[in-house]
This record gives structure tokens, C-alpha cells and sequence, in this order.
């Protein structure tokens, strides 16, 4: 009987995972500027002013998306590292701080985003409460795996350090998403739950999980480009990558 | 949702700094991580292709 065997592991040498990402970024991209465009005009155009909120409530449609992408990003970070960590994959490690950067970007916004929600809704930018004190942590593991990794001259060290902080602060995660029901304070609780259904209009709902696609999309493209860029800084001394480099003159 | 006037769009019934104040950060932010990218991208590929270019030099240099 003839045993086929399938690589799982092809995809996670560098070099052949270079041109694979470069072939996706076009579609990503394309995809996460039309999922916006849409997801704008429904934010603006389609969904109704809230009863409560006023106009104000538009915010939630970049808010929420970021919110839930800055603790996506960090697990799916968090999934690497530990990948990195147990199979000693090369691109492991580089995805990890490919995903970085952007997963702190959207922690910051939704940081931004949330006070300027909180000061006309709450009349204060900034308060101690338990999910924005939980979500600035995240920020700051963000910027400490960064440093981290920068700090230390032998990648493979770098990794390892680095790989076993982004796993130690995962712990923050199911802390964000459940510190609205364990400590009742400021922040209100989810709007849409796995268990009992969304607290909202249906018109809202879409134009909130568009949204959150469209940031989704953008952050597969743009975590491929910077991973490219890694990869070749990790390899720029192999043959392939010169081969490469002669190719596209 | 039918605004009737543009200022009334972007009055965004009284909301208009806080919520162009979040849309105009993100989309900034989102933009600027873009052209980043592509600088520093642009900046590997130089410095690589001209240590390449050395690298085949001094390899013909030894040849000749």
C-alpha cells in the first residue's frame, strides 16, 4: 500500500513560507478595503441612532473590533510562542513579533477610542476600573515582549525569553473578557455574549462583526509583510534569500 | 440613517470631536503602520542586495 505523507511541516521553514505569504497579501489586503468601505457606510449611513447614546455610539464600531482584536492578537502571539517554544520552529518565533506590533497598535486604540467613548458618555477619560486597567496591562505586555526580544543579541535566547513572557501574560486575557462580570464597575458588560444573545439592533450587530472582519483582514495582511521583513532580516545570509533578492532586479 | 445636510454628518449630533476624534486616529494609526512597513521592507532589501553585490566582488577579485 502506497503511505502518502503530508509535510505539516513545509510552511514552517522560513523560506518556503516567504513567497507563500507574498502570493496572500494582495488578497487580504483587497479584502480588508472592501470589508471597510462597507463597514463604514453601515456604521454611518445604515445604522440608526441610539436612543441613548445619540450619535456618540458610533465609536463602538472601531472600539469593540479593536478591543477583541488587541486580546486575539495576543493569544494567537501567545500560540506561537509556545509553538516556538516546543518544536523550536524557526518562523514561529518570527511570527510572534511579526504580530506584535500590531496587536499593541489596537491595544492602544481601543484604549483611545474608549476614552474618548468614556468622556462624553461616562465624563471622564480615563478611570481605574477593572477592564480598562486589565486592558492597559496588555499594552504593557506588548511593549515588555517587544523589549524584550530587542534586548537580547542571540535570537534563539531572544526567542525563548520573549516566547515564555508572551505565555505567562495570557493569563491577562479571560481576565479582560471576564472582569466586566467579576468586578462591577464602570466599563458596561459585553454587548454581545456567547450565551445569551446580543443587547442590540440588528443593523448594529452587522455592521460591528463587518468591522471586526475588515480588522481582521488587515491584520492577516499586514502581520504577512511584516514577517516577510523578519524573515529576511533572520535569513538575509542564506542562499535562497540572495537568490531571491536577484530575482526581483 | 439619512443625515439631510453634511453638516449635520459631521456635527455627528454633537459627538463630532470624539467620534472623528476616534475614526481620524485609527485610520491615521492603521495608515502610518502601512508606510512603516513598506520603508522598512525597502530598507532590508537595500542593505541585502548590497552586501550581496560586495560578496560577489570580492569573490571575482580573488578570481582574477
Amino acid at each position: 500500500m502506497e503511505v502518502r505523507t503530508i509535510n505539516w511541516f513545509k510552511y514552517s521553514s522560513p523560506a518556503s513560507f516567504y513567497p507563500l505569504a507574498g502570493k496572500l497579501i494582495p488578497y487580504f489586503t483587497v479584502l480588508a478595503l472592501v470589508l471597510t468601505a462597507i463597514g463604514l457606510y453601515m456604521g454611518f449611513f445604515v445604522a440608526p441612532t441610539d436612543y441613548k447614546q445619540g450619535e456618540g455610539y458610533r465609536i463602538m464600531f472601531i472600539h469593540v473590533p479593536a478591543a477583541w482584536m488587541s486580546m486575539f492578537i495576543y493569544l494567537v502571539m501567545a500560540v506561537y510562542a509556545g509553538m516556538g517554544l516546543v518544536f523550536n520552529t524557526r518562523l514561529s518565533s518570527l511570527m510572534a513579533s511579526a504580530l506584535a506590533p500590531t496587536g499593541a497598535l489596537f491595544t492602544f486604540l481601543a484604549l483611545w477610542t474608549g476614552s474618548l467613548w468614556g468622556k462624553p458618555m461616562w465624563g471622564t477619560w480615563w478611570v481605574w476600573d477593572a477592564r480598562l486597567t486589565s486592558e492597559l496591562i496588555l499594552l504593557f505586555l506588548y511593549i515588555g515582549f517587544m523589549s524584550l526580544k530587542a534586548a537580547i543579541d542571540d535570537p534563539r535566547r531572544a526567542a525563548r525569553a520573549s516566547g515564555l513572557l508572551a505565555i505567562i501574560g495570557a493569563i491577562n486575557v479571560p481576565i479582560i473578557y471576564k472582569s466586566v462580570e467579576w468586578w462591577n464597575t464602570l466599563h458596561q458588560g459585553a454587548s454581545i455574549s456567547m450565551t445569551s444573545g446580543t443587547s442590540m439592533e440588528a443593523t448594529m450587530l452587522e455592521t460591528l462583526l463587518v468591522m471586526s472582519l475588515a480588522f481582521w483582514m488587515y491584520t492577516i495582511a499586514v502581520v504577512l509583510a511584516r514577517v516577510r521583513c523578519e524573515i529576511l532580516e533572520a535569513e538575509g545570509d542564506t542562499e535562497w534569500v540572495a537568490a531571491h533578492l536577484d530575482e526581483q532586479r | 440613517m439619512n443625515w439631510g445636510s453634511a453638516g449635520n454628518f459631521f456635527a455627528m449630533g454633537g459627538y463630532a470631536f470624539y467620534v472623528w476624534g476616534s475614526y481620524g486616529v485609527t485610520a491615521l494609526f492603521l495608515v502610518l503602520e502601512i508606510v512603516l512597513l513598506l520603508l522598512r521592507k525597502r530598507t532590508i532589501t537595500q542593505r541585502l542586495g548590497r552586501r550581496i553585490r560586495m560578496r560577489i566582488e570580492v569573490k571575482n577579485e580573488a578570481q582574477t
